[in-house]
């Protein structure tokens, strides 16, 4: 009788290796995109598949997994994601940042400062921080060759023209390791903080534009400001989320139809159980 | 402050006899052998510190893609060329990396196009555009670009409260005179000048030339002057070279060369002058 059952993890062990060898040297070279040939997944593109395939690459026997979606580990995207990572490894799955050893992320860096012995893997839709500005790949890459963010740079000042202050509330971009112009993925502003000097690796994958990039831990991330307009965090007039009273945390608002309130909860789903039942020390 | 020396650009696959067998003595600077088209060939230019130097010729005589050299908006086929404010004017700007190239460009070049959508961004405002340059340079200053860009609009006579509008809604002198403030605000101590004034009205020529001759006694900025038109050439040039077929036949005081042409093609361009 033939089997059925997949390999370890889905890819094969080719692929897989294939994917470490570019990691490897997105490592080596902070916030550079390395093209690599991304798979056909069962799901489809533009909806994780480029995180997806790294955490299949990089997971193994021991590793504990957390996927989450703009914070959220219910979403169906991420309990999708999820299962199908448990279905192929057999691997324990958790929704505590502190016990996993492996968080796939789209679109947020978890409230809980995350450890050396940790990976967190974001999907990335669009990998080209330049394309705000650039349409042509080639033009991008070779701005990228000679360092050349003179583009980017009017960009921030055209908004500030505009608005008076920069606008951009995801995908603020960054500096890495005084190189790189880098694409943080679509994560609010208050999390671009958490790249710089970080104690965790990270790493970036966008499927539909085949592409991997990556910050190694305690590498200098600075997002792009002007000497006198600098980069700001978002602001929630000092309201705390609902749930648990956190006035730290990247909070959403919520609008209640029913009753016409407004009120800010934790994006950041399992941090706000933990802090609710006061698992998380505030120092 | 700036020396050019046996500068070549050929578009083509080129053969070897390619500048033996074009020139104005041929009357043709398509190699009949390769088909190779020779827009310059060993051009040898000198520039002093604050002179203006004219070129001069009917079209295709190969004055725009010696602009284009020098700025590296192209490549030379063969060729050197020194810059007084780079590495003390002893490495030849044509052989180092794109980065220095840039560097090059953002710190000791200006550049005036004649068609405005060539030298600006149509999508940026006025004021991005004069921020582009100094950005280039290193401005990393808000307050500061902006008071830079208003003193460059104030110069140029372009109006201040229109700083953050978009030039292609400007009229095509004032698109003329962004390009000069941009090409003005990191202080190049070159500009070249390509066909500035050519399809504006000639009132607004005037007064771009006006400009042009203001910024030359005021900022002391060495400048090169491409254009077909003796009649600019004469106003704002002290020397200049005659360009035809992609070589220089004549050249020397601007006064000179028009009073008393050697070269009979020389001869024919002032001849033909209205």
């Amino acid at each position: 009788m033939t089997s059925y059952s997949y390999n370890y993890g889905f890819l094969d062990e080719q692929t897989k290796k294939e994917i470490r060898r570019k990691l490897l040297q997105a490592v080596a070279i902070p916030g550079y995109q390395v093209p690599y040939g991304s798979r056909e997944m069962p799901i489809a593109r533009g909806w994780g598949t480029g995180g997806l395939q790294i955490t299949l690459s990089i997971i193994g026997k021991q590793d504990t997994l957390k996927v989450i979606d703009q914070g959220c580990d219910f979403s169906v995207n991420a309990c999708n994601l999820r299962n199908f990572i448990a279905a192929t490894t057999g691997n324990t799955v958790t929704t505590d940042t502190a016990e996993a050893s492996i968080v796939q992320t789209r679109h947020r860096i978890p409230e809980e400062a995350m450890r050396e012995d940790q990976i967190l893997v974001f999907q990335v839709p669009y990998p080209e921080i330049l394309r705000w500005v650039e349409p042509s790949e080639r033009e991008t890459r070779r701005m990228h060759a000679e360092r050349d963010y003179g583009k980017l740079w009017v960009f921030l000042y055209e908004d500030i023209v505009r608005w008076g202050e920069i606008t951009l509330s995801y995908r603020y971009p960054v500096l890495v390791n005084q190189r790189y112009a880098m694409d943080p993925s679509p994560i609010p502003r208050h999390d671009v903080p958490k790249l710089h000097q970080a104690e965790t690796l990270f790493l970036f994958g966008a499927g539909r534009e085949k592409r991997l990039y990556a910050v190694p831990p305690y590498t200098e991330v600075v997002p792009l400001q002007f000497e006198d307009y600098h980069f700001t965090i978002e602001n929630f007039g000092g309201q705390p989320c609902r749930s648990c009273g956190s006035t730290s945390s990247y909070l959403n608002e919520v609008y209640d139809g029913e009753t016409g309130e407004r009120y800010f909860s934790c994006s950041d789903t399992s941090h706000c159980a933990k802090n609710s039942r006061g698992a998380i020390r505030h120092e | 402050m700036l020396s050019v020396r046996n500068l070549s650009k050929i578009y083509g696959s080129g053969c070897g006899l390619c500048l033996e067998l074009t020139g104005p003595g041929v009357g043709s600077n398509i190699c009949p052998k390769c088909h190779s088209i020779v827009a310059c060939a060993r051009i040898d230019l000198d520039v002093y510190p604050g002179e203006i130097v004219g070129i001069v010729g009917e079209s295709g005589s190969g004055k725009s893609t010696l602009i284009k050299l020098l700025h590296f908006d192209q490549e030379p086929t063969s060729g050197y060329a020194y810059v007084q404010g780079f590495e003390d004017g002893q490495v030849d700007m044509f052989a180092v990396s794109n980065q220095k190239k840039r560097w090059l460009r953002n710190h000791q070049l200006g550049i005036v196009y004649q068609n405005p959508n060539a030298g600006l961004n149509m999508e940026f405002s006025c004021g991005g555009n004069i921020a582009d340059k100094l950005i280039a340079a290193d401005w990393y200053n808000y307050t500061r670009i902006r008071s830079r860009a208003t003193e460059l609009m104030q110069k140029t006579e372009l109006p201040v409260q229109r700083m953050d509008e978009p030039p292609k809604r400007f009229s095509g002198g004032m698109q003329q005179r962004v390009q000069i403030a941009k090409a003005l605000a990191n202080n190049p101590p070159l500009l070249l000048l390509d066909e500035v004034t050519t399809g504006l009205d000639v009132s607004v020529q005037a007064q771009v030339l006006r400009l042009i001759r203001q910024i030359q006694s005021t900022l002391q900025i060495a400048m090169v002057v491409v254009s077909h038109d003796f009649a600019v050439i004469r106003m704002l040039t002290e020397r200049t070279l005659v360009m035809r077929n992609g070589r220089v036949v004549e050249s020397g005081l601007t006064d000179q060369v028009m009073e008393d042409p050697h070269h009979p093609y020389t001869q024919l361009l002032i001849n033909s002058m209205l």
